[in-house]
Protein backbone atom coordinates (compact mmCIF):
# COMPACT_ATOMS: atom_id res chain seq x y z
CA UNK A 1 0.00 0.00 0.00
CA UNK A 2 1.59 3.03 -1.13
CA UNK A 3 1.95 6.53 1.17
CA UNK A 4 -0.21 9.32 0.10
CA UNK A 5 1.18 12.75 0.33
CA UNK A 6 -0.48 16.29 0.18
CA UNK A 7 1.68 18.78 -1.71
CA UNK A 8 0.20 22.05 -0.89
CA UNK A 9 1.16 25.11 -2.98
CA UNK A 10 0.75 28.89 -2.74
CA UNK A 11 -0.45 30.49 -5.42
CA UNK A 12 0.85 27.58 -7.63
CA UNK A 13 4.26 27.61 -5.99
CA UNK A 14 5.44 24.84 -3.83
CA UNK A 15 6.98 25.84 -0.53
CA UNK A 16 10.07 24.23 1.32
CA UNK A 17 7.46 22.93 3.76
CA UNK A 18 5.92 20.85 1.30
CA UNK A 19 9.33 19.64 -0.23
CA UNK A 20 9.69 18.56 3.33
CA UNK A 21 6.39 16.73 3.50
CA UNK A 22 7.39 14.79 0.58
CA UNK A 23 11.10 13.86 1.60
CA UNK A 24 9.29 13.17 5.26
CA UNK A 25 7.02 10.71 3.53
CA UNK A 26 9.24 9.26 1.26
CA UNK A 27 11.32 7.84 4.63
CA UNK A 28 8.06 6.46 5.95
CA UNK A 29 7.74 4.65 2.48
CA UNK A 30 11.06 3.57 2.27
CA UNK A 31 9.93 2.43 5.93
CA UNK A 32 7.55 -0.05 4.89
CA UNK A 33 9.18 -0.88 1.38
CA UNK A 34 6.51 1.07 -0.38
CA UNK A 35 5.80 3.40 -3.01
CA UNK A 36 5.23 7.23 -2.45
CA UNK A 37 2.35 8.90 -4.69
CA UNK A 38 1.98 12.65 -4.22
CA UNK A 39 -1.33 14.44 -5.12
CA UNK A 40 -1.03 18.25 -6.07
CA UNK A 41 -4.46 20.85 -6.12
CA UNK A 42 -4.89 23.88 -7.88
CA UNK A 43 -2.72 25.76 -10.80
CA UNK A 44 0.65 24.44 -10.48
CA UNK A 45 3.45 23.75 -13.75
CA UNK A 46 4.25 20.61 -14.69
CA UNK A 47 8.49 21.01 -14.53
CA UNK A 48 7.52 21.74 -10.73
CA UNK A 49 5.13 18.59 -10.35
CA UNK A 50 7.96 16.57 -12.33
CA UNK A 51 10.47 18.02 -10.30
CA UNK A 52 8.06 16.45 -6.95
CA UNK A 53 10.40 13.44 -8.23
CA UNK A 54 13.76 14.81 -6.62
CA UNK A 55 12.24 14.59 -3.09
CA UNK A 56 11.14 10.79 -3.33
CA UNK A 57 7.80 11.18 -5.07
CA UNK A 58 7.36 8.18 -7.97
CA UNK A 59 3.41 9.37 -8.94
CA UNK A 60 2.15 12.72 -8.88
CA UNK A 61 -1.46 13.26 -9.24
CA UNK A 62 -2.64 16.52 -10.62
CA UNK A 63 -5.93 17.84 -9.89
CA UNK A 64 -5.84 21.44 -11.91
CA UNK A 65 -9.69 21.42 -11.78
CA UNK A 66 -10.83 25.18 -11.96
CA UNK A 67 -13.34 24.97 -9.03
CA UNK A 68 -10.38 23.57 -7.26
CA UNK A 69 -7.70 26.31 -7.61
CA UNK A 70 -8.91 27.74 -4.50
CA UNK A 71 -7.98 26.58 -0.98
CA UNK A 72 -11.56 25.12 0.69
CA UNK A 73 -10.83 22.48 3.27
CA UNK A 74 -13.80 20.69 3.22
CA UNK A 75 -13.37 20.15 -0.77
CA UNK A 76 -9.63 19.57 -0.19
CA UNK A 77 -10.26 16.49 2.33
CA UNK A 78 -12.64 14.86 -0.10
CA UNK A 79 -10.38 14.93 -2.96
CA UNK A 80 -7.64 13.89 -0.90
CA UNK A 81 -9.80 11.07 1.07
CA UNK A 82 -11.16 9.69 -2.00
CA UNK A 83 -7.72 9.43 -3.72
CA UNK A 84 -6.15 8.09 -0.97
CA UNK A 85 -8.95 5.38 -1.23
CA UNK A 86 -8.33 4.65 -5.08
CA UNK A 87 -4.43 4.22 -4.64
CA UNK A 88 -5.20 2.13 -1.51
CA UNK A 89 -2.96 4.26 0.49
CA UNK A 90 -3.25 3.96 3.95
CA UNK A 91 -0.90 6.66 5.32
CA UNK A 92 -1.52 10.30 4.09
CA UNK A 93 1.14 12.28 4.97
CA UNK A 94 0.71 16.64 4.82
CA UNK A 95 2.25 19.44 5.72
CA UNK A 96 1.19 21.15 9.44
CA UNK A 97 0.61 24.71 8.05
CA UNK A 98 -2.31 26.83 8.64
CA UNK A 99 -4.08 24.88 5.63
CA UNK A 100 -2.86 21.74 6.82
CA UNK A 101 -4.11 22.02 10.17
CA UNK A 102 -7.73 22.55 8.63
CA UNK A 103 -7.27 19.99 6.74
CA UNK A 104 -6.03 16.78 8.41
CA UNK A 105 -8.72 16.35 11.21
CA UNK A 106 -10.92 16.41 8.10
CA UNK A 107 -9.21 13.49 6.50
CA UNK A 108 -8.66 11.16 9.55
CA UNK A 109 -12.80 11.92 9.79
CA UNK A 110 -13.20 10.29 6.59
CA UNK A 111 -11.04 7.95 6.68
CA UNK A 112 -11.55 6.65 9.88
CA UNK A 113 -7.90 7.65 10.83
CA UNK A 114 -6.01 8.18 14.03
CA UNK A 115 -4.44 12.05 13.04
CA UNK A 116 -0.83 12.64 14.49
CA UNK A 117 -0.82 16.44 14.26
CA UNK A 118 2.56 18.00 14.29
CA UNK A 119 5.19 15.23 14.02
CA UNK A 120 8.63 16.46 14.58
CA UNK A 121 10.36 13.22 13.61
CA UNK A 122 9.82 9.63 11.34
CA UNK A 123 7.43 7.24 13.07
CA UNK A 124 8.48 4.13 14.53
CA UNK A 125 7.33 0.95 13.38
CA UNK A 126 8.41 -1.62 16.06
CA UNK A 127 5.21 -3.54 16.49
CA UNK A 128 2.82 -0.11 17.57
CA UNK A 129 2.90 2.70 15.42
CA UNK A 130 3.93 5.66 16.87
CA UNK A 131 4.64 9.40 16.34
CA UNK A 132 6.64 12.14 18.09
CA UNK A 133 4.74 15.47 18.58
CA UNK A 134 5.16 18.47 19.81
CA UNK A 135 2.76 18.78 23.27
CA UNK A 136 1.95 21.67 25.72
CA UNK A 137 3.04 24.22 23.41
CA UNK A 138 6.81 22.99 23.19
CA UNK A 139 7.19 22.60 26.53
CA UNK A 140 7.29 18.85 25.86
CA UNK A 141 6.97 15.83 23.35
CA UNK A 142 3.72 13.44 23.12
CA UNK A 143 4.50 10.23 21.80
CA UNK A 144 0.95 9.13 19.99
CA UNK A 145 0.15 5.33 19.17
CA UNK A 146 -1.88 5.40 16.13
CA UNK A 147 -4.25 2.35 16.81
CA UNK A 148 -6.76 2.63 13.37
CA UNK A 149 -5.87 0.87 10.64
CA UNK A 150 -5.45 4.11 8.38
CA UNK A 151 -3.00 6.86 9.52
CA UNK A 152 -2.72 10.79 9.10
CA UNK A 153 0.50 12.59 9.68
CA UNK A 154 1.19 15.87 9.61
CA UNK A 155 4.53 17.44 9.74
CA UNK A 156 5.07 20.75 11.42
CA UNK A 157 7.35 22.72 9.11
CA UNK A 158 11.21 23.34 10.11
CA UNK A 159 11.02 19.98 11.79
CA UNK A 160 12.57 17.56 8.74
CA UNK A 161 15.67 18.16 6.62
CA UNK A 162 14.74 18.12 3.01
CA UNK A 163 15.55 15.58 0.57
CA UNK A 164 17.14 15.68 -2.80
CA UNK A 165 17.92 11.81 -3.91
CA UNK A 166 15.16 11.21 -6.44
CA UNK A 167 14.67 11.69 -10.21
CA UNK A 168 11.45 12.64 -12.09
CA UNK A 169 8.22 11.65 -11.10
CA UNK A 170 5.57 10.54 -13.58
CA UNK A 171 2.81 13.11 -13.44
CA UNK A 172 -0.74 11.54 -14.32
CA UNK A 173 -4.00 14.13 -14.69
CA UNK A 174 -6.33 12.89 -11.47
CA UNK A 175 -10.18 14.51 -12.15
CA UNK A 176 -11.87 15.46 -9.03
CA UNK A 177 -15.07 17.23 -8.16
CA UNK A 178 -15.53 17.17 -4.03
CA UNK A 179 -18.90 16.59 -2.68
CA UNK A 180 -21.45 19.33 -3.71
CA UNK A 181 -21.67 20.81 0.01
CA UNK A 182 -17.92 20.83 -0.30
CA UNK A 183 -18.37 24.23 -1.49
CA UNK A 184 -20.21 25.99 1.30
CA UNK A 185 -17.34 28.65 2.63
CA UNK A 186 -16.55 30.96 -0.78
CA UNK A 187 -13.00 32.84 -0.58
CA UNK A 188 -13.18 36.59 -0.91
CA UNK A 189 -10.03 37.72 -0.96
CA UNK A 190 -6.60 36.60 -0.33
CA UNK A 191 -3.65 39.03 0.51
CA UNK A 192 -0.29 37.51 0.70
CA UNK A 193 2.75 39.70 0.89
CA UNK A 194 5.60 39.00 -1.03
CA UNK A 195 8.21 40.87 0.29
CA UNK A 196 7.63 39.19 4.08
CA UNK A 197 9.41 35.88 5.06
CA UNK A 198 6.38 33.58 6.37
CA UNK A 199 6.98 33.14 10.18
CA UNK A 200 5.92 29.73 10.55
CA UNK A 201 8.29 28.31 7.45
CA UNK A 202 11.23 30.99 8.13
CA UNK A 203 15.04 29.78 8.94
CA UNK A 204 16.14 32.64 10.90
CA UNK A 205 13.89 34.67 13.19
CA UNK A 206 14.27 38.04 14.46
CA UNK A 207 11.92 38.81 17.50
CA UNK A 208 11.92 41.88 19.79
CA UNK A 209 10.29 42.26 22.93
CA UNK A 210 9.04 45.28 25.20
CA UNK A 211 12.53 46.10 25.74
CA UNK A 212 12.42 47.76 22.77
CA UNK A 213 10.38 50.51 24.37
CA UNK A 214 7.90 51.51 21.51
CA UNK A 215 7.34 51.07 18.03
CA UNK A 216 9.13 53.77 16.40
CA UNK A 217 12.05 51.45 17.18
CA UNK A 218 11.29 48.91 15.34
CA UNK A 219 13.22 50.01 12.04
CA UNK A 220 16.84 48.55 13.17
CA UNK A 221 14.76 45.21 14.37
CA UNK A 222 13.06 45.35 10.63
CA UNK A 223 17.00 46.02 8.92
CA UNK A 224 18.36 42.95 10.84
CA UNK A 225 15.85 40.62 9.81
CA UNK A 226 15.75 41.93 6.10
CA UNK A 227 20.09 41.28 6.12
CA UNK A 228 19.23 38.08 7.68
CA UNK A 229 16.08 36.70 5.15
CA UNK A 230 14.53 36.56 8.32
CA UNK A 231 10.97 37.00 9.14
CA UNK A 232 9.71 39.12 12.21
CA UNK A 233 8.45 38.28 15.42
CA UNK A 234 7.31 39.68 18.50
CA UNK A 235 6.19 38.92 22.35
CA UNK A 236 2.74 38.91 23.59
CA UNK A 237 2.85 42.43 25.48
CA UNK A 238 4.34 43.98 22.13
CA UNK A 239 1.01 42.52 19.80
CA UNK A 240 -1.19 43.29 22.46
CA UNK A 241 -0.02 46.98 22.80
CA UNK A 242 -0.18 46.91 19.18
CA UNK A 243 3.07 47.44 18.51
CA UNK A 244 3.53 44.93 16.05
CA UNK A 245 0.62 42.58 14.44
CA UNK A 246 -0.93 39.69 15.79
CA UNK A 247 0.67 37.23 13.52
CA UNK A 248 3.85 38.42 14.64
CA UNK A 249 3.13 36.94 18.25
CA UNK A 250 5.11 34.03 18.92
CA UNK A 251 4.99 31.73 22.14
CA UNK A 252 2.65 29.65 23.96
CA UNK A 253 -0.66 31.54 22.51
CA UNK A 254 1.15 32.68 19.61
CA UNK A 255 2.52 31.10 17.07
CA UNK A 256 4.97 28.19 18.29
CA UNK A 257 8.21 28.22 16.00
CA UNK A 258 11.22 26.07 15.27
CA UNK A 259 13.53 28.14 12.86
CA UNK A 260 17.44 27.38 12.82
CA UNK A 261 18.08 30.59 14.34
CA UNK A 262 16.15 32.23 17.23
CA UNK A 263 17.26 36.32 17.78
CA UNK A 264 15.81 37.35 20.64
CA UNK A 265 16.09 41.38 21.39
CA UNK A 266 14.92 42.51 24.72
CA UNK A 267 12.79 39.82 25.78
CA UNK A 268 12.77 38.58 29.20
CA UNK A 269 12.18 34.75 28.09
CA UNK A 270 8.67 33.90 30.30
CA UNK A 271 7.80 30.90 30.63
CA UNK A 272 4.96 31.27 28.05
CA UNK A 273 7.18 32.80 25.10
CA UNK A 274 10.12 30.13 25.74
CA UNK A 275 7.13 27.66 25.39
CA UNK A 276 6.62 28.41 21.54
CA UNK A 277 10.50 29.14 20.49
CA UNK A 278 12.31 26.69 22.72
CA UNK A 279 12.76 23.82 19.58
CA UNK A 280 14.79 26.58 17.52
CA UNK A 281 18.17 25.13 16.86
CA UNK A 282 20.38 28.19 17.93
CA UNK A 283 19.45 30.85 20.47
CA UNK A 284 20.54 34.15 20.70
CA UNK A 285 19.74 36.77 23.27
CA UNK A 286 20.38 39.97 23.48
CA UNK A 287 19.07 41.55 26.66
CA UNK A 288 20.59 44.23 29.14
CA UNK A 289 20.07 42.43 32.31
CA UNK A 290 22.45 39.47 32.51
CA UNK A 291 19.61 37.60 34.93
CA UNK A 292 17.35 37.74 32.28
CA UNK A 293 15.49 33.97 32.07
CA UNK A 294 16.35 33.72 28.54
CA UNK A 295 20.09 33.47 28.79
CA UNK A 296 19.40 30.10 30.62
CA UNK A 297 18.31 28.26 27.07
CA UNK A 298 20.10 30.76 24.59
CA UNK A 299 23.15 29.16 22.96
CA UNK A 300 24.87 32.85 22.16
CA UNK A 301 24.25 35.69 24.13
CA UNK A 302 25.23 39.95 24.65
CA UNK A 303 24.64 41.33 27.85
CA UNK A 304 23.87 45.04 26.58
CA UNK A 305 21.62 47.86 25.48
CA UNK A 306 19.87 46.34 22.53
CA UNK A 307 19.98 50.36 21.30
CA UNK A 308 23.80 50.06 20.66
CA UNK A 309 24.27 46.14 20.15
CA UNK A 310 22.02 46.22 17.54
CA UNK A 311 23.44 48.64 15.30
CA UNK A 312 26.72 47.51 16.13
CA UNK A 313 25.32 43.77 15.05
CA UNK A 314 23.67 45.65 11.51
CA UNK A 315 27.11 46.62 10.87
CA UNK A 316 28.86 43.15 11.36
CA UNK A 317 26.64 41.25 9.27
CA UNK A 318 26.67 43.57 6.25
CA UNK A 319 30.41 43.59 6.95
CA UNK A 320 30.61 39.18 7.27
CA UNK A 321 27.95 39.57 3.73
CA UNK A 322 30.48 41.93 1.69
CA UNK A 323 33.58 39.52 2.48
CA UNK A 324 31.51 36.39 2.07
CA UNK B 1 -28.76 33.01 17.76
CA UNK B 2 -28.11 29.91 19.11
CA UNK B 3 -24.03 30.26 19.82
CA UNK B 4 -21.80 26.61 20.99
CA UNK B 5 -18.70 26.78 22.84
CA UNK B 6 -16.30 24.23 23.23
CA UNK B 7 -14.11 24.77 25.91
CA UNK B 8 -11.40 22.86 27.25
CA UNK B 9 -9.43 22.60 30.22
CA UNK B 10 -5.74 22.93 30.41
CA UNK B 11 -2.78 23.76 33.11
CA UNK B 12 -2.06 27.44 33.58
CA UNK B 13 0.36 28.69 31.59
CA UNK B 14 2.90 29.09 33.49
CA UNK B 15 2.93 25.19 34.08
CA UNK B 16 6.68 23.32 34.37
CA UNK B 17 5.75 20.35 32.74
CA UNK B 18 6.71 17.63 34.16
CA UNK B 19 6.00 13.55 34.01
CA UNK B 20 5.17 10.74 36.34
CA UNK B 21 5.35 7.01 35.77
CA UNK B 22 8.35 6.09 33.89
CA UNK B 23 7.10 9.34 31.94
CA UNK B 24 3.83 7.80 30.72
CA UNK B 25 1.99 10.20 33.06
CA UNK B 26 1.28 13.75 33.04
CA UNK B 27 2.22 15.06 36.22
CA UNK B 28 -0.96 17.12 37.34
CA UNK B 29 0.38 17.61 40.92
CA UNK B 30 -0.03 21.08 42.35
CA UNK B 31 -0.59 22.20 39.03
CA UNK B 32 -3.83 24.56 38.63
CA UNK B 33 -5.89 24.02 35.58
CA UNK B 34 -7.72 27.12 33.43
CA UNK B 35 -10.16 27.62 31.05
CA UNK B 36 -7.88 27.59 27.90
CA UNK B 37 -6.82 30.67 26.36
CA UNK B 38 -7.85 30.73 22.83
CA UNK B 39 -11.40 28.91 24.01
CA UNK B 40 -11.52 32.46 26.39
CA UNK B 41 -11.52 34.48 23.11
CA UNK B 42 -14.41 32.34 20.99
CA UNK B 43 -16.63 32.48 24.37
CA UNK B 44 -15.70 36.32 24.22
CA UNK B 45 -16.95 36.64 20.85
CA UNK B 46 -19.84 34.62 21.44
CA UNK B 47 -21.18 36.91 24.26
CA UNK B 48 -20.23 39.76 22.01
CA UNK B 49 -22.44 38.27 19.38
CA UNK B 50 -25.35 37.29 21.46
CA UNK B 51 -25.06 40.97 23.43
CA UNK B 52 -28.10 42.88 24.52
CA UNK B 53 -30.28 39.09 24.69
CA UNK B 54 -29.76 38.49 20.99
CA UNK B 55 -29.62 34.88 21.75
CA UNK B 56 -27.84 32.54 23.99
CA UNK B 57 -24.21 30.88 24.51
CA UNK B 58 -24.02 27.43 25.51
CA UNK B 59 -20.44 26.14 26.49
CA UNK B 60 -19.43 22.42 26.49
CA UNK B 61 -16.78 20.31 27.70
CA UNK B 62 -15.76 16.88 27.48
CA UNK B 63 -14.26 15.93 30.91
CA UNK B 64 -14.83 14.40 34.22
CA UNK B 65 -16.48 16.41 37.34
CA UNK B 66 -12.87 17.71 37.93
CA UNK B 67 -13.51 20.58 35.39
CA UNK B 68 -16.54 22.32 36.51
CA UNK B 69 -14.62 24.84 38.07
CA UNK B 70 -13.70 25.95 34.63
CA UNK B 71 -17.08 25.17 33.67
CA UNK B 72 -18.23 27.47 36.01
CA UNK B 73 -15.97 30.58 35.05
CA UNK B 74 -17.01 30.23 31.34
CA UNK B 75 -19.89 30.67 33.23
CA UNK B 76 -19.14 33.53 34.97
CA UNK B 77 -17.72 34.99 32.19
CA UNK B 78 -21.02 35.39 30.45
CA UNK B 79 -22.56 31.79 28.88
CA UNK B 80 -25.58 31.24 29.42
CA UNK B 81 -25.53 27.36 30.53
CA UNK B 82 -23.32 24.56 30.31
CA UNK B 83 -22.65 20.80 29.34
CA UNK B 84 -20.43 18.65 30.49
CA UNK B 85 -20.12 15.23 28.74
CA UNK B 86 -19.08 13.28 31.36
CA UNK B 87 -15.98 11.32 30.16
CA UNK B 88 -12.46 12.00 29.96
CA UNK B 89 -11.23 14.00 26.75
CA UNK B 90 -9.04 10.92 25.42
CA UNK B 91 -8.38 12.63 22.15
CA UNK B 92 -9.27 15.25 19.76
CA UNK B 93 -11.53 12.61 17.60
CA UNK B 94 -13.11 11.32 20.81
CA UNK B 95 -14.26 14.98 21.84
CA UNK B 96 -15.43 15.75 18.85
CA UNK B 97 -16.92 12.96 18.25
CA UNK B 98 -19.07 13.48 21.71
CA UNK B 99 -19.79 17.25 20.48
CA UNK B 100 -21.20 16.23 17.27
CA UNK B 101 -23.59 13.70 19.28
CA UNK B 102 -24.71 16.53 20.69
CA UNK B 103 -25.21 19.10 18.04
CA UNK B 104 -26.95 16.70 16.25
CA UNK B 105 -29.14 16.40 18.73
CA UNK B 106 -29.55 20.19 19.81
CA UNK B 107 -29.01 22.37 16.46
CA UNK B 108 -27.00 25.78 16.69
CA UNK B 109 -26.06 28.85 14.27
CA UNK B 110 -22.19 29.47 15.14
CA UNK B 111 -19.80 26.56 16.84
CA UNK B 112 -16.96 27.97 18.02
CA UNK B 113 -13.50 26.47 19.61
CA UNK B 114 -9.84 28.13 20.56
CA UNK B 115 -7.36 27.84 17.70
CA UNK B 116 -6.13 24.93 19.52
CA UNK B 117 -5.53 24.17 23.35
CA UNK B 118 -2.62 24.23 24.84
CA UNK B 119 -1.83 20.84 26.43
CA UNK B 120 -1.72 19.21 23.27
CA UNK B 121 -2.37 22.06 20.33
CA UNK B 122 -4.02 19.62 18.17
CA UNK B 123 -6.26 22.58 16.10
CA UNK B 124 -8.15 19.57 15.25
CA UNK B 125 -11.72 19.38 17.19
CA UNK B 126 -13.20 22.51 15.01
CA UNK B 127 -12.26 20.70 11.16
CA UNK B 128 -13.25 17.43 13.18
CA UNK B 129 -16.58 18.35 13.86
CA UNK B 130 -17.15 20.40 10.69
CA UNK B 131 -16.56 16.93 9.05
CA UNK B 132 -19.00 15.12 11.55
CA UNK B 133 -21.54 17.32 10.82
CA UNK B 134 -21.04 18.66 7.05
CA UNK B 135 -20.53 21.67 7.60
CA UNK B 136 -17.45 24.60 6.57
CA UNK B 137 -14.97 24.83 9.59
CA UNK B 138 -12.06 27.21 9.37
CA UNK B 139 -9.56 26.41 11.86
CA UNK B 140 -8.13 29.61 13.02
CA UNK B 141 -9.66 32.64 12.76
CA UNK B 142 -8.29 35.97 13.22
CA UNK B 143 -11.77 37.72 12.73
CA UNK B 144 -15.19 36.72 12.82
CA UNK B 145 -18.27 38.94 11.61
CA UNK B 146 -21.81 37.76 11.46
CA UNK B 147 -23.97 39.85 9.07
CA UNK B 148 -27.66 37.85 8.55
CA UNK B 149 -27.55 33.93 8.11
CA UNK B 150 -23.37 35.13 6.29
CA UNK B 151 -20.53 34.62 8.36
CA UNK B 152 -17.75 36.53 7.62
CA UNK B 153 -14.31 35.54 8.60
CA UNK B 154 -10.49 36.31 8.31
CA UNK B 155 -8.15 33.00 8.34
CA UNK B 156 -4.58 33.21 9.03
CA UNK B 157 -2.32 32.06 6.16
CA UNK B 158 1.73 32.11 5.71
CA UNK B 159 2.66 35.43 5.10
CA UNK B 160 -0.88 36.55 5.07
CA UNK B 161 -4.41 36.34 5.34
CA UNK B 162 -7.71 34.80 3.64
CA UNK B 163 -11.32 36.05 4.01
CA UNK B 164 -14.09 33.50 3.21
CA UNK B 165 -17.71 34.10 4.03
CA UNK B 166 -20.38 31.37 4.04
CA UNK B 167 -24.25 30.96 5.20
CA UNK B 168 -24.17 29.36 8.98
CA UNK B 169 -23.66 27.58 10.70
CA UNK B 170 -20.28 26.70 10.30
CA UNK B 171 -17.87 25.42 12.95
CA UNK B 172 -14.30 28.18 13.59
CA UNK B 173 -11.29 27.87 15.79
CA UNK B 174 -10.54 31.74 17.49
CA UNK B 175 -7.16 32.91 18.06
CA UNK B 176 -6.02 36.36 18.90
CA UNK B 177 -7.81 38.97 16.94
CA UNK B 178 -11.18 37.81 17.14
CA UNK B 179 -12.29 39.46 20.55
CA UNK B 180 -10.48 40.79 23.80
CA UNK B 181 -11.14 38.15 26.45
CA UNK B 182 -13.58 39.20 29.06
CA UNK B 183 -12.77 39.18 33.27
CA UNK B 184 -15.84 38.03 35.45
CA UNK B 185 -17.51 40.18 37.42
CA UNK B 186 -18.97 39.88 40.57
CA UNK B 187 -22.54 39.38 38.97
CA UNK B 188 -21.11 36.92 36.92
CA UNK B 189 -19.40 34.95 39.54
CA UNK B 190 -22.40 34.99 41.99
CA UNK B 191 -24.83 33.71 38.91
CA UNK B 192 -22.83 31.73 37.90
CA UNK B 193 -23.27 29.42 40.96
CA UNK B 194 -27.26 29.00 39.93
CA UNK B 195 -26.88 28.68 35.83
CA UNK B 196 -28.04 25.79 34.63
CA UNK B 197 -25.33 22.92 34.23
CA UNK B 198 -26.13 19.50 32.47
CA UNK B 199 -24.14 16.45 32.76
CA UNK B 200 -24.65 14.08 29.70
CA UNK B 201 -22.82 10.74 29.59
CA UNK B 202 -20.51 10.24 26.69
CA UNK B 203 -21.78 8.21 23.07
CA UNK B 204 -19.67 5.11 22.62
CA UNK B 205 -16.27 6.10 20.25
CA UNK B 206 -13.63 3.81 19.26
CA UNK B 207 -10.25 6.02 19.52
CA UNK B 208 -8.07 6.38 17.52
CA UNK B 209 -4.78 6.94 19.29
CA UNK B 210 -3.10 6.69 22.58
CA UNK B 211 -0.58 8.97 23.92
CA UNK B 212 1.89 6.16 25.42
CA UNK B 213 4.74 8.04 26.90
CA UNK B 214 6.01 11.76 26.60
CA UNK B 215 10.01 13.66 26.03
CA UNK B 216 10.75 16.94 27.46
CA UNK B 217 13.16 18.66 25.38
CA UNK B 218 16.76 18.11 25.56
CA UNK B 219 18.75 20.63 27.96
CA UNK B 220 20.96 23.51 26.26
CA UNK B 221 24.27 23.67 27.10
CA UNK B 222 25.62 26.72 28.88
CA UNK B 223 25.33 29.93 27.03
CA UNK B 224 28.32 31.45 25.23
CA UNK B 225 28.74 34.96 26.07
CA UNK B 226 30.12 38.12 23.53
CA UNK B 227 31.13 41.42 24.41
CA UNK B 228 28.78 44.20 23.55
CA UNK B 229 31.30 45.90 21.38
CA UNK B 230 31.80 42.53 19.76
CA UNK B 231 28.74 41.56 17.43
CA UNK B 232 31.41 40.48 14.81
CA UNK B 233 32.49 37.72 17.24
CA UNK B 234 29.06 36.78 17.16
CA UNK B 235 28.50 36.52 13.50
CA UNK B 236 31.67 34.82 13.01
CA UNK B 237 29.98 32.38 15.46
CA UNK B 238 26.56 31.88 14.19
CA UNK B 239 28.82 31.44 11.11
CA UNK B 240 31.22 29.14 11.69
CA UNK B 241 30.13 27.37 14.82
CA UNK B 242 26.76 27.39 14.89
CA UNK B 243 26.42 27.15 10.85
CA UNK B 244 23.27 29.02 10.71
CA UNK B 245 23.99 32.10 8.45
C1 LIG C 1 -2.05 33.27 29.74
C2 LIG C 1 -0.76 33.89 29.31
C3 LIG C 1 -0.25 33.58 28.06
C4 LIG C 1 0.91 34.19 27.60
N1 LIG C 1 1.40 33.85 26.37
C5 LIG C 1 2.52 34.46 25.90
C6 LIG C 1 3.04 34.16 24.62
O1 LIG C 1 2.49 33.36 23.88
N2 LIG C 1 4.15 34.81 24.20
C7 LIG C 1 4.79 35.74 24.96
O2 LIG C 1 5.79 36.30 24.51
N3 LIG C 1 4.32 36.03 26.18
C8 LIG C 1 3.20 35.43 26.67
N4 LIG C 1 2.72 35.77 27.90
C9 LIG C 1 3.34 36.90 28.61
C10 LIG C 1 4.60 36.52 29.34
O3 LIG C 1 4.26 36.06 30.62
C11 LIG C 1 5.51 37.75 29.48
O4 LIG C 1 4.80 38.77 30.13
C12 LIG C 1 6.01 38.31 28.14
O5 LIG C 1 6.58 37.28 27.37
C13 LIG C 1 7.04 39.37 28.39
O6 LIG C 1 7.34 40.04 27.20
P1 LIG C 1 8.75 40.78 27.06
O7 LIG C 1 9.82 39.83 27.33
O8 LIG C 1 8.72 41.44 25.73
O9 LIG C 1 8.64 41.92 28.15
P2 LIG C 1 9.32 42.05 29.57
O10 LIG C 1 9.08 40.86 30.40
O11 LIG C 1 8.90 43.37 30.06
O12 LIG C 1 10.85 42.04 29.26
C14 LIG C 1 11.53 43.05 28.57
C15 LIG C 1 12.97 42.65 28.56
O13 LIG C 1 13.69 43.61 27.84
C16 LIG C 1 14.90 43.89 28.51
N5 LIG C 1 15.30 45.25 28.14
C17 LIG C 1 14.73 46.42 28.51
N6 LIG C 1 15.35 47.46 27.92
C18 LIG C 1 16.32 46.93 27.15
C19 LIG C 1 17.32 47.49 26.32
N7 LIG C 1 17.41 48.80 26.12
N8 LIG C 1 18.16 46.66 25.69
C20 LIG C 1 18.08 45.30 25.87
N9 LIG C 1 17.18 44.74 26.66
C21 LIG C 1 16.30 45.54 27.29
C22 LIG C 1 14.60 43.72 29.96
O14 LIG C 1 15.80 43.40 30.67
C23 LIG C 1 13.59 42.58 29.95
O15 LIG C 1 14.25 41.33 30.08
C24 LIG C 1 1.58 35.14 28.41
C25 LIG C 1 1.08 35.43 29.67
C26 LIG C 1 -0.07 34.81 30.13
C27 LIG C 1 -0.56 35.14 31.50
Amino acid sequence: MPVLVYTENADGKFKKSTFEAVSYARAIADQNNTNLVAISIGDVSSDQLIALGKYGAEKVLNVSNAKLKNFINQAYASVIADAAKKEGADIVVLSNSFSGRGLAPRIGVKLQAGVADGAVALPEQTGKFTVKKTAFSGKAFAVVELTSINKVISLTPNSYKVVENGGAATVEDYAAEGNASDFKAMIKEIVRSTDKVSLPDADIVVSAGRGLKGPENWGMVEELAGLLGAALACSKPVSDAGWRPHSEHVGQTGIAVSPNLYIAIGISGAIQHLAGVSSSKVIVVINKDPEAPFFKVADYGIVGDAFEVVPKLIAAVKEYKASA
Amino acid sequence: MKILVCISNVPDTTTKITFTDNNTQFNNNGVQFILNPYDEIALARAIELTDGGNGTVTVINVGEASTEPTIRKALAIGATDAVRVNAKAHDAWYVAAQVAAYVKANPFDLILTGRESIDYNGSKVASMLGELLDLPSVSIIKKLDIDGDNVTVEREIEGGKEVLTTPLPIVAGAAEGVAEPKIPNMRGIMSARTKPLTVIEPVGVKTLSEIISYETPAPRGQVKLVAADDTAKLVDLLHDEARVI
